[in-house]
Formats: C-alpha cells, sequence, structure tokens
C-alpha cells in the first residue's frame, strides 16, 4: 500500500517537473525573442530575479505546514531521485557555480583538489553515513550523537560545531546573492542582500524542509540549465562538437603548446621584465624604510611640478595628482602597500604555468609542498562533505535505508554533471584567452572585454603596460568569478543567457543557504529548546519556536553580510575541515564500533575540533599570529591533524572508560540493519 | 523484545564491511595514490588528455558515481538475501 502511493507520488513530482522544466524554457525563449525586438538589459535582469525568487516563494506557499515532521525532515517521503537533486542544489554553492571554474582556470591542475574533494566525499557518505543514518531516523545530527553516547555533552558540542561550521558558510553564500542581484540590475548591495533574503525565509520559514526540498529541486533544474548552455556553446565555437567534457582534451593539448609558446616569447619576456623591474625597485624601497619614505613622497612631488611646467596634457596631470593623493599617509602603510605591491608584480613577472602540469614549480621543495597540500585539501574536502550538518540531514528526508543508498547515488550524479563541466569550461576560456586575446590589437578589443572590465576592474584589468598597442598574456589580469559570468558573450550568445546564468548563480546561493539556515535554527530550536530546555513543548510550539529562531538566525546573518565582511569570506574553505575534525570520527566509529563510548567521544570531539581550531587561529594570516606551519600545512587542511586525533583520541578513551550499556549496543546494532525482528523504534514523531 | 541476531546476521554486516574496505580502496587508489604519483604519470595521455589531469577532472568522479551505484545495488540486494530489508512500513 505505502509503496503504491510512494510509487503515485513520484509520478506526480516527475510529471510537475517535467512541466515546470518546460515552462522554464519557454519563459527563457520567450525573453530571448523580447530581446530581439528590443527589451532594454536591466529589464531582462530584474525579470529574471523577480520571477525566479517568485517562484520560490510561490513554491514555499503552497508547501507551508505546521506538522513537525513535515518541518524538520519533509514527511521523510523524498523519493531518491529528488532527494538527489535538492542535495545537489543544497551542496552547490555561488562558489561552486560562480568561482569554480575560475579557480580552475588561474591554478591549472592544482585546484582539481577542489573538484576530486568535493565529489569524492560522496563516497564517504555513501559507505560510512546515509544508509545508518536514515534508519536511525531523527531530525538533526546532534541528535544522532545525543542519542548514541547519551547525555546533553555529545549533542551539545554536536550543535556548537553544526554552528560554527554552518555560519561563516551562510554569510558567504548572502553575500553571493548580494553580488549577484547588485551586478545584473543595479540594485544596491544592501537591498540586493534583503531581496534575496525575502526570497530564502518565505520559502524555509513556512514549510521548513518540506518546502526547501520542493524549492531546491526546482533551483537545481534552473542551476543545470544556466550552466550548460553556455559552455555548449563555446565548445562548439571551438571543437564544433556540442560536449565539452568528451573533447576537450584535444583543446587541453593545444593549449598547453601555446602555453610552451608564450612561455618564449620576446614581447611576453619584455613585460615580464618589467613587472620584474617593478617589483624590484618597491622591495628596494621597503628595504630603504624610513628613509626612502620622504624620498618617494618627493619624488611624486617634484614628478607633479615638473608636468606643470613643462605643460603636460591633462590627462598625465591629473594622473600624478592622483599619486600624490594615493601616497601611503605613513611608514607602516608604505610599508604594507608597497610589499603588496612588490609581491604583485613579482607574482606577475612569472611565466605561465603548463595547464596539465601538476604541481608545477621552480624547485623540488615547491614541487613537493604542492603535493603535500594538494593531497591533504583533498582529504579535508572529501572528508568535510561527509560531515557536514546540511547534507547528512537531507538523508533523514527518504522514505526507506534503500531509498537512502540510491539518493546518495542520484546526489552525486547531479552534482557531477556540473563538477565534471567545470574543469572543461576553464580550459576552453583559457584557450579563448590565450589564442584570441592574446595578440589583439588594444584598438580592437572584444567587446566583453570592454564591458567587464568597466563593471570591475578586479575581474578584468589589461593595460598596454609595454606600450606596443598589443594585448600580451601578462597584461591581463584576470579575477576569478569572471570565468563563468562572462562565457555568454565569449561564445557571442545573447543577453539573455547572461541573465540565466545570474539566475543560475542566484538560485545555487539561495540553495544552500536555505539549507544552511536550517540547520542552524534546527540546531538551535531542536537539540537546544527541546531536548535541553523542554522535553515537554508540544509539536506544535516546537515548530514555531523553529520558525522564530529562523528569522532571527537570518536576520543576523543578513546584518553580518550587510556589512561586507569580504576578510572573512576565506573561512569558507575553513568549513569542511572544521566539519571534518568535529563530526566524522565520532559519527562514523558510533556506527562501526559499539565499543566507542560517550566520554570516548566527547574527548574526541574535542580534541579535533581544538587542534583544528587552534591550528587555523594561529596559522591563518587574518589572526595575525603567523606562527610557523606544521610540515607545511596550510591551514585550509588543518582538518588533517583534527581527523586522525580525534579518531585516536576516541578509541584511547573508550579504552579506558566502561563499555557503553545494553541499550546503547542495541541501538548500534539497529542502525546497522535496515530492519530487525524485536528491533526498537529510534525514529523522531 | 530484546533485539535477536542469528549467525545470518553477522553474515550480512560482515559481508557489509567487506565491499565497504573494497569500494574504499579503490576510492583511495583514483584519489590518493594517482594524486601522489601524477607527475610520474604526466607522460600517459588518454584521449589527448594527460592521464593524471583526465583523472582528476573526470575519470575519478565517474568511478565515485560507479562505486556509490554499485553499494547501493549490492546491499539492497544483501538485504532482501537476508531477510533484513524494511517491508512496507
Amino acid at each position: 500500500m505505502a509503496t503504491q502511493s510512494q510509487k503515485a507520488f513520484f509520478n506526480q513530482l516527475k510529471k510537475y517537473y517535467s512541466f515546470y522544466t518546460g515552462g522554464f524554457v519557454a519563459f527563457v525563449v520567450l525573453l530571448a525573442i523580447a530581446e530581439k525586438l528590443g527589451l532594454p538589459r536591466v529589464w531582462i535582469g530584474y525579470i529574471f530575479l523577480f520571477a525566479t525568487i517568485g517562484l520560490y516563494a510561490g513554491i514555499g506557499i503552497m508547501s507551508r505546514t505546521a506538522d513537525i515532521a513535515e518541518y524538520y525532515v519533509a514527511g521523510r517521503r523524498v523519493p531518491a531521485l529528488f532527494n538527489g537533486m535538492a542535495t545537489g542544489a543544497d551542496w552547490m554553492s555561488a562558489a561552486s557555480f560562480i568561482g569554480m571554474a575560475g579557480g580552475l582556470y588561474l591554478q591549472g591542475y592544482d585546484g582539481l583538489a577542489f573538484i576530486m574533494g568535493w565529489t569524492g566525499g560522496y563516497v564517504l557518505v555513501a559507505l560510512f553515513l546515509a544508509p545508518y543514518l536514515r534508519k536511525f531516523g531523527q531530525f538533526t545530527i546532534p541528535d544522532f550523537l545525543g542519542a548514541r553516547y547519551g547525555g546533553n555533552i555529545p549533542r551539545f558540542i554536536g550543535v556548537f560545531a553544526a554552528i560554527l561550521c554552518s555560519f561563516t558558510y551562510v554569510v558567504a553564500q548572502i553575500y553571493g546573492v548580494g553580488v549577484i542581484t547588485s551586478r545584473f540590475t543595479g540594485v544596491e548591495f544592501g537591498v540586493g542582500v534583503f531581496l534575496g533574503l525575502a526570497g530564502i525565509l518565505v520559502c524555509s520559514f513556512l514549510g521548513g524542509m518540506r518546502a526547501v526540498t520542493w524549492t531546491q529541486v526546482a533551483q537545481y533544474i534552473i542551476l543545470i540549465i544556466a550552466y550548460m548552455i553556455p559552455v555548449v556553446a563555446l565548445s562548439m565555437k571551438h571543437t564544433g562538437v556540442p560536449v565539452p567534457q568528451i573533447v576537450y582534451g584535444t583543446v587541453l593539448e593545444k593549449l598547453d603548446k601555446r602555453t610552451v609558446e608564450l612561455q618564449k616569447d620576446a614581447k611576453e619576456l619584455e613585460v615580464r621584465n618589467i613587472f620584474k623591474d617593478r617589483g624590484a625597485k618597491l622591495n628596494e624601497q621597503v628595504k630603504g624604510l624610513p628613509a626612502s619614505f620622504e624620498e618617494q613622497k618627493a619624488a611624486v612631488a617634484k614628478k607633479l611640478d615638473d608636468l606643470k611646467a613643462a605643460n603636460a596634457p591633462a590627462n598625465e596631470i591629473k594622473a600624478a595628482e592622483k599619486a600624490i593623493a594615493d601616497f601611503p599617509k605613513s611608514v607602516d602603510e608604505a610599508r604594507a602597500k608597497w610589499t603588496a605591491g612588490a609581491r604583485g608584480d613579482t607574482a606577475r613577472a612569472a611565466a605561465p604555468f603548463i595547464h596539465s602540469e601538476p604541481f608545477f614549480g621552480a624547485t623540488e621543495q615547491v614541487r613537493d609542498n604542492k603535493r603535500k597540500n594538494f593531497l591533504a585539501l583533498i582529504f579535508c574536502l572529501m572528508v568535510g562533505t561527509a560531515a557536514l550538518p546540511h547534507i547528512l540531514m537531507r538523508y533523514y528526508t527518504t522514505p526507506s535505508v534503500d531509498e537512502a543508498r540510491k539518493s546518495v547515488f542520484w546526489s552525486l550524479f547531479f552534482i557531477f554533471l556540473l563538477y565534471f563541466t567545470a574543469p572543461a569550461l576553464a580550459v576552453l576560456v583559457k584557450y579563448e584567452v590565450y589564442t584570441n586575446l592574446v595578440g589583439t590589437k588594444f584598438a580592437d578589443l572584444p567587446a566583453w572585454v570592454a564591458s567587464w572590465q568597466k563593471v570591475d576592474p578586479s575581474l578584468l584589468n589589461i593595460r598596454d603596460v609595454n606600450g606596443d598597442g598589443i594585448v600580451q598574456l601578462a597584461e591581463i589580469v584576470i579575477g576569478q568569478d569572471i570565468i563563468v559570468l562572462a562565457t555568454p558573450e565569449i561564445a557571442g550568445l545573447p543577453y539573455v543567457i547572461s541573465g540565466l546564468v545570474a539566475a543560475g548563480g542566484l538560485a545555487a546561493a539561495l540553495s544552500t543557504a536555505d539549507g544552511l539556515l536550517l540547520t542552524i535554527a534546527n540546531a538551535l530550536s531542536h537539540d537546544v529548546y527541546y531536548k535541553m530546555i523542554d522535553p515537554h513543548a508540544s509539536t506544535q510550539r516546537r515548530v514555531t519556536i523553529s520558525k522564530i529562531l529562523l528569522l532571527g538566525v537570518a536576520l543576523v546573518a543578513a546584518y553580518v553580510t550587510s556589512l561586507k565582511p569580504g576578510d572573512i569570506l576565506f573561512l569558507v574553505g575553513a568549513a569542511f575541515s572544521l566539519a571534518a575534525a568535529a563530526f566524522f570520527p565520532a559519527l562514523v566509529l558510533g556506527v562501526f564500533w559499539k565499543r566507542a563510548t560517550k566520554w570516548g567521544a566527547i574527548a574526541g570531539m574535542v580534541l579535533g575540533l581544538g587542534i583544528t581550531m587552534y591550528y587555523m587561529y594561529t596559522r591563518y594570516p587574518f589572526f595575525g599570529v603567523n606562527a610557523p606551519l606544521w610540515w607545511d600545512i596550510a591551514p585550509i587542511s588543518s582538518g588533517l591533524w583534527g581527523v586522525p586525533l580525534g579518531i585516536i583520541t576516541i578509541i584511547v578513551v573508550s579504552l579506558l572508560t566502561p563499555q557503553p550499556s545494553r541499550e546503547m549496543q542495541e541501538l548500534v546494532e539497529h542502525v546497522r540493519y535496515p530492519h530487525l525482528r524485536g528491533d526498537i523504534d529510534t525514529q523522531g514523531t | 523484545m530484546a533485539i535477536q541476531l542469528t549467525a545470518k546476521h553477522q553474515e550480512y554486516w560482515s559481508k557489509n564491511l567487506t565491499i565497504t574496505a573494497i569500494l574504499l580502496v579503490i576510492w583511495f587508489v583514483v584519489t590518493f595514490v594517482i594524486g601522489y604519483f601524477a607527475v610520474e604519470l604526466n607522460n600517459i595521455r588518454f584521449f589527448g588528455w594527460p592521464l593524471p589531469f583526465y583523472m582528476g577532472a573526470q575519470g575519478s568522479l565517474i568511478i565515485y558515481v560507479l562505486i556509490i551505484w554499485y553499494y547501493a545495488r549490492y546491499m539492497n540486494r544483501l538485504d532482501k538475501q537476508y531477510d533484513v530489508a524494511e517491508g512496507d512500513e
């Protein structure tokens, strides 16, 4: 009976989402026609923004609920395929959608750590966690820690860690929403943030996990369409084949050959030498401080006087005046500014690297360091993936253990579609830049270069450094976000597709933000309020408290975002190491080792998380401690210390403490078998 | 009624552990072993791609998807075979 209705439900969903996809495609086609008929660009931006946010809000309103199982776990009836899509959208953030291809462009082979790390982690989810968590079947990840190890301490550490790794992550998503909306519609950043927030809240506030799930499926469909269209078009342009993932190997080969040419090109060398000299000069100035401060100040002033005396053109005088205005105010400021400038110039003096070559570097030691960090980063991203609460939570929503296993497959399949396309996109765009853009006359730069240079010089900046009127590779500075954003224009597609890409980026950011906010709010309302403060609260009250907390957390996150905390966004990468160290050892040993005890888990989580946080705090330049690295491992991979320490601690302390109670061991048996006779029931209601 | 585990249940669990270990070894090799020897393997070509780049950008990912697909299929069959599958509830 249940299977029958589940099947009907699945077919119904399939019908709805097919109609929806068709409707969305028709909507884009209509807009394209409207563009041909003269619809202004800014309108296209607005239409995409309001249509998609309105759509998500609509799904949210239709899925509104006050039922506790619906609110927390979407009624546990989300079919594997749809849970896979929802997980895909939940997983892929603004950074995956917009930044990843750009990161690959800039880093070549070494950037693939993100591609492997963010997909291979699902193998761990499938083998170690998803089926067992589904069998356990409560509402949150701290729930499992609380039940398996007993008492409020493991649960509380879980809540703390869940909030710690979700909060900066959600700030980064809301930040992404603000950037995308302000860039494509011209509204102010703050307005963009609150518009996006409205979209997130209408959805999750009214319907919790249920609304978020069905919205995420819709968002996945938009984001994958938006990602594919420009890449396919670009692939057609360069290879004549519309399946970039299969054919870009030949483009990569040509790109590597072209890079070797550019490494030796005389004009390129000329430009690189100019940067080398500039860097050397700045380094001299830094060494000469504090005396050089006054010397340079005088030199800048003298230049203006000379120009004025010689009756130089107005723009040169203006530039000299600007140099005086921008001159550092103090010796310390000069030191910081010149050191940074020297570093930048020296970096630009480096020859381009071969895209496909692993761990490029001048010396054996540099290469060895890169390899070590490459593998360490993959490890942390993978284990972190298998420990992020907002992802693991999704496997509570499937109807059965069997569906949970299949659902991990669908999750990775849908994520894979985007992740195996990103390296292709990076290679295609890089080839375009290296062959078509390099060598163009400054007088006839393509339109997309001019327009993006105007939007944001940090995204794209080309200056004729050696004054020969021709673009050299060393004269191009490219920001990572532009790769995805400018692809439609590079491929010669209409502006509608640029709007679509923006809508895709927005969908990626909103869907991830939804999942994260829900995780934080649920940890507070379910684990802290219901489980620790008031275990007798009625279900009605629990849902109400959840909704109030969700609103509160969202407002705090939006407020933090509106301060534009650009300098804390690096912490997003840190979330993976934190989650890995806090959750992975305790969750996995909890299922696979009956002997793991409460105090073992507590000690393991505290020490694992502790050493990870300590390493980050003392090594990230942001905090200003800058202690020497251990074994040259970058702070983003601090989970490399936390995860093993957590595992060892749990084992040692567990063996030193009395073995877990009969009840606890039965719980472990219970989660290991999808169905047992005489089984206990842990499912939360 | 307490949970009653029979020898058959133990066998189910040890089969689960075996397949988990095998798949984990495959996962480890395509990720870390190939990653570690990337420089040495860089001269091998695979349809135009250098092998390590291909694996990092596509090959390993396909293997991850297949690992998860196979595990789901294997375990869902094992559940039925050992009579621990969930019925219609």
